[in-house]
């Protein structure tokens, strides 16, 4: 009986916590199809399909405005944070962990300071250097700006990988007869593959996330990705497009969130070790 | 072994590498170089830019003002209510994702059927930009079509002669106290995930045995949870509540799409109001005061909260 | 150097040197200024406590550690300061750090590979080191999938691949069930028979050290206690630390005062019987049977000293001797005894430098 109370509690726990994290982009999903004379009649039901559902609103997502060029830039520019974070923290992180003695151990504080000054405190400077640089309106602003986020927050958990491989296992490779950079290469980079691609799935939603330096940095809308033009083109004034609106949300949200969702483990298993080391 | 052995500049510069710290310094140099371009600079940037009387129009950083700019600033009353309301919406939040996140943990942390598919959808908040996110809840919060507003009046709560009062909407996004409680609502929607995420790995990582123990001491869930798990989390609250704080307090699109800081100024927060001034109206001198002012609170706080969390993980 | 013969046998054999080694950090001394000379071909134990230095010792050797001060030599050309991917060492990791994605196969071939040895060299030589380990249905598994004993033959393999001058162990045995131990201990100095490869092997088991090496090397403090072989080690320790190390009980300490400590064995521990020749008894005890302990092939007696040597403390002196016999002796505890301690088997040692000495005068003869 007791036990039978205490698993609908937590089932009952389980679905109010889903409810509370999907309501809005299900609610979302349920507007994109609604034709417009159901969707503004105050009086229907806002849950339910009444007058039959239409594609009009996607279609005119991709035909009729400017979003597949959001989308397109904002994957241009997401692949090349996640390259250049790649290409900076994954070896910083293993010089952190292995190298640099104990002036590295106790780095994790200070990488942690620079995560600390928020974007809204360096977008003013920052957009100067982008002027200065010749990027101004263009998405290589992003992609060379973007970084500053990733970069420190990818290097702390990485940091916290490397140091879950043991020590041994470098060791072994150096006596094999690999130079300390093949011995990384080889040995350690393989067993961090998993915080890797959780880096890589948080880089790019972050460089997706970012809205201060996309609206400070980017004024044309050819340039524009998802979270500057989507708010800005998609809505006129007054005039809401809200079920292109939610498609646009829609359809970022669910792979992403697929993507999270599958690498829920490895990221919590990131942070352990970044929480332990 | 004798021929890798034979001198020459190459092979010395490969012994160089196998030296730690040399190669260390080597594998460092790009990322510590690049955030020294692109954060240190700027930062020194932006101070220097709080000390001068540089705009858009004349953005050389030619003379110096002193506090000036921060006096003027302090003097706004959009600037008072962006302070007072950035650490109302922050502390609110982080007050909400303790809460939550150390329920949501409890749940999470256990093997149940469909385990793998309430993980997709726990994450879908974070997985989104925000400022998409902040759209859907424009969506939900709209005046005229708000589904939680039908579901209200449905429900015989809004609408004449109900306890909601008479009219048909409540107006979320148009009311000061609204307006801010829909955003502190958002951000701790977006941010519980990521927070979660950060106590559910310390969560895991409490041996099985210490709960085990507690059970077979005779104690209940909730004592188990009080006693032994919270306590055991407190590092790894610190680090959400870390976290979770600099996430809020440094984005201003929730705000910039759902209320735009209003009415008028009343729900105004620092970094839009930063915006507003440095890139909309072109003052960067008083831009980058307003961003710049709590940057001396948030460090002191976070490197308190950090040796704090530190000495606690000795222990 | 030429690898020309992969049947083991490769008279590759070195001379392992080390000259005023020494290892600080920071203010700690953890090695501190060892001389070690290695036989060609031998298996050389260093033992000690955890703390001891050993391991930092060895660390020093393979290169993974560069020493504070000192030299180490292999056939008398100084290693310090060559990168250890060009030392000729292998190790066998406590753990067996062996690659986890990587096959046991690709595992064995990671050193060949890293050396760039031509790729039918490479075939020969696994075949050689599988053969001689007994792990040929072994290769396709990943390390993970693999039992304690098996993860050890494959690390073994791993590093014999490459003929090393050099083998070093660290503690290869204590991560291993206690039940194969013994049966591993027994493989392992089968294949230095055949490998003939100059193995320097750091444990802090005595019975893996004395069992298994040509000759033991106790190390505490950072310094070399005593290098001997097992036997010289067990009978003629050179100080209290050695004698109280090896051994299990560990030698007696009898406190005869004037400066002067008599170490004897626990077997060398006998009863009175009354025939004893008065000059050949070093010792007499009179003590009281505390409790008697059964192992098997011996009983271990524990006792307090009644008389016979000077009173020092408030506590009488205790010790334990061994009989070596399987049905019970005819005693009880609480029952007095005398046992006699053969001028022999008596060691005596100075209280203060805890170093060997001579035979007191005044001892009876």
């Amino acid at each position: 009986m007791r036990r039978q109370a205490r698993k609908t509690g937590f089932y009952t726990a389980v679905v109010l916590l889903v409810l509370f994290s999907i309501l809005p982009i299900a609610y979302a999903v349920l507007t994109i199809f609604k034709k417009e004379s159901e969707l503004f009649d105050p009086g229907s039901n806002p849950f339910l399909y009444e007058q039959g559902a239409t594609l009009k609103h996607l279609v005119f997502l991709f035909t009729g405005t400017p979003f597949p060029t959001f989308l397109w830039n904002s994957l241009v520019i997401g692949v090349f944070v996640v390259a250049i974070t790649v290409v900076l923290a994954v070896p910083a992180a293993y010089a952190l962990a292995r190298l640099t003695g104990r002036w590295g151990e106790s780095s994790g504080m200070a990488i942690f300071l620079v995560y600390l000054i928020p974007p809204t405190l360096l977008f003013i400077p920052l957009f100067r250097i982008v002027v200065w640089l010749g990027l101004a309106n263009s998405i290589w602003s992003l992609v060379v700006v973007l970084p500053t986020i990733t970069v420190p927050f990818c290097t702390w958990l990485l940091l916290g990988f490397f140091r879950s491989v043991p020590r041994e296992l470098d060791e072994a490779a150096l006596l094999d007869g690999c130079s300390r950079f093949t011995a990384f290469r080889k040995v350690v980079l393989p067993q961090a593959l998993p915080g890797i691609g959780a880096c890589m799935v948080f880089a790019f939603s972050l460089s997706l996330s970012n809205y201060i330096y996309s609206v400070t940095f980017i004024s044309e809308s050819a340039s524009r990705n998802l979270s500057a033009g989507v708010p800005t083109e998609l809505i006129r004034g007054d005039v809401y497009f809200w079920p292109s609106l939610m498609a646009a949300t829609a359809i970022v949200a669910i792979p992403l969130g697929l993507a999270y969702g599958l690498l829920f483990d490895y990221l919590v298993r990131g942070f352990q070790s970044a929480e332990t080391g | 072994m004798s021929a890798a052995a034979q001198g020459g500049w190459f092979a010395r510069a490969g012994d160089a590498l196998e030296r730690p710290r040399v190669l260390g310094t080597v594998m460092l140099a790009p990322a510590v170089l690049y955030i020294v371009a692109f954060v240190a600079v700027p930062f020194c940037i932006a101070i220097a830019l709080s000390f001068s009387d540089a705009t858009v129009g004349d953005p050389t950083i030619s003379s110096f003002v002193g506090l000036e700019n921060f006096r003027a600033v302090m003097q706004q009353e959009a600037f008072m209510s962006a302070l007072r309301n950035s650490i109302i919406v922050t502390v609110a939040t982080v007050v909400g994702i303790v809460v939550l996140a150390t329920i949501a943990v409890e749940i999470l942390a256990r093997e149940f059927p469909g385990r793998r598919l309430v993980q997709v959808l726990f994450m879908l908040p974070w997985a989104m930009p925000v400022a998409l996110a902040a759209i859907t809840w424009l969506w939900l919060l709209d005046s005229q079509f708000s589904p939680i507003d039908w579901l209200l009046v449905q429900l015989g709560l809004l609408g004449p002669g109900t306890p909601l009062g008479p009219a048909k909407h409540l107006y979320y996004l148009g009311r000061e106290w609204l307006g801010l409680g829909s955003v502190v609502f958002v951000d701790i929607w977006r941010t519980l995930p990521l927070a979660t995420i950060i106590v559910l790995a310390g969560r895991l990582s409490i041996p099985r045995e210490r709960l085990e123990q507690a059970q077979i001491d005779g104690a209940g869930f909730f004592r188990v949870l009080l006693r032994i798990i919270i306590p055991a989390l407190a590092p790894v609250l610190i680090v959400a509540i870390l976290f979770t704080a600099l996430l809020v307090i440094g984005e201003m699109s929730t705000v910039a799409l759902l209320t735009r800081g209003g009415p008028g100024h009343s729900g105004q927060i620092l970094p839009y109001w930063a915006y507003l001034k440095g890139i909309e109206s072109g003052d960067l001198a008083q831009g980058a005061a307003v961003s710049l002012f709590l940057f001396p609170v948030l460090a002191a706080a976070a490197i308190v909260a950090l040796r704090f969390a530190a000495r606690l993980h000795r222990d | 150097m030429i690898h020309d013969c992969i049947n083991g046998a490769n008279g590759d054999m070195a001379v392992l040197e080390t000259r005023g080694l020494k290892k600080h950090f920071g203010r700690i001394r953890a090695v501190d200024g060892i001389d070690l000379t290695s036989t060609d071909g031998e298996l050389l134990a260093i033992l000690g406590p955890s703390g001891s230095g050993k391991s930092t010792l060895m660390r020093m050797v393979a290169g993974l550690e560069e020493p504070s001060a000192g030299d180490i030599l292999v056939d008398g050309r100084s290693i310090v300061g060559i990168p250890p991917k060009r030392r000729n060492v292998a190790m066998v990791f406590q753990s067996f750090a062996l690659y986890p994605h990587m096959s046991v196969l690709e595992n064995i071939r990671f050193p060949l590979v890293a050396r760039r040895v031509p790729a039918a060299e490479q075939r020969e030589k696994i075949d050689w080191v599988t053969g001689i380990l007994d792990i040929g249905d072994l290769l396709e598994r990943r390390p993970t999938r693999l039992s304690g004993g098996q993860m050890q033959r494959v690390a073994l393999a791993r590093a014999l691949v490459r003929d090393p001058e050099l083998f070093v162990f660290d503690e290869p045995l204590s991560s291993l069930d206690a039940q194969i131990r013994s049966q591993a201990r027994g493989e392992l100095r089968e294949l230095h028979d055949r490998t003939q490869i100059t193995t320097l092997y750091v444990t802090h088991d005595q019975l893996e050290a004395l069992g298994l090496a040509d000759r033991v090397a106790v190390v505490h403090n950072g310094c070399i206690q005593q290098l001997g072989t097992p036997r010289t080690l067990y009978e003629d320790p050179g100080n209290l630390f050695v004698a109280g190390f090896i051994g299990d009980p560990p030698m007696n300490r009898l406190d005869l005062g004037d400066n002067v400590i008599l170490g004897v064995r626990p077997e060398h521990l006998l009863l009175e019987h009354g025939e004893e020749d008065p000059g050949e008894v070093a010792l007499r005890l009179e003590v009281e049977l505390e409790h008697l302990e059964f192992l098997g092939a011996e009983w271990l007696i524990y006792a307090a000293v009644c008389a016979g040597v000077p009173e020092t403390g408030r506590r009488r002196p205790r010790v334990i001797a061994r009989l070596r016999q399987a049905e019970p002796p005819s005693m009880e505890t609480g029952q007095r005894r005398t046992l006699v301690v053969r001028r022999a088997n008596a060691r005596y040692f100075d209280a203060e430098s805890g170093e060997r000495r001579s035979a007191p005068s005044g001892v009876a003869a």
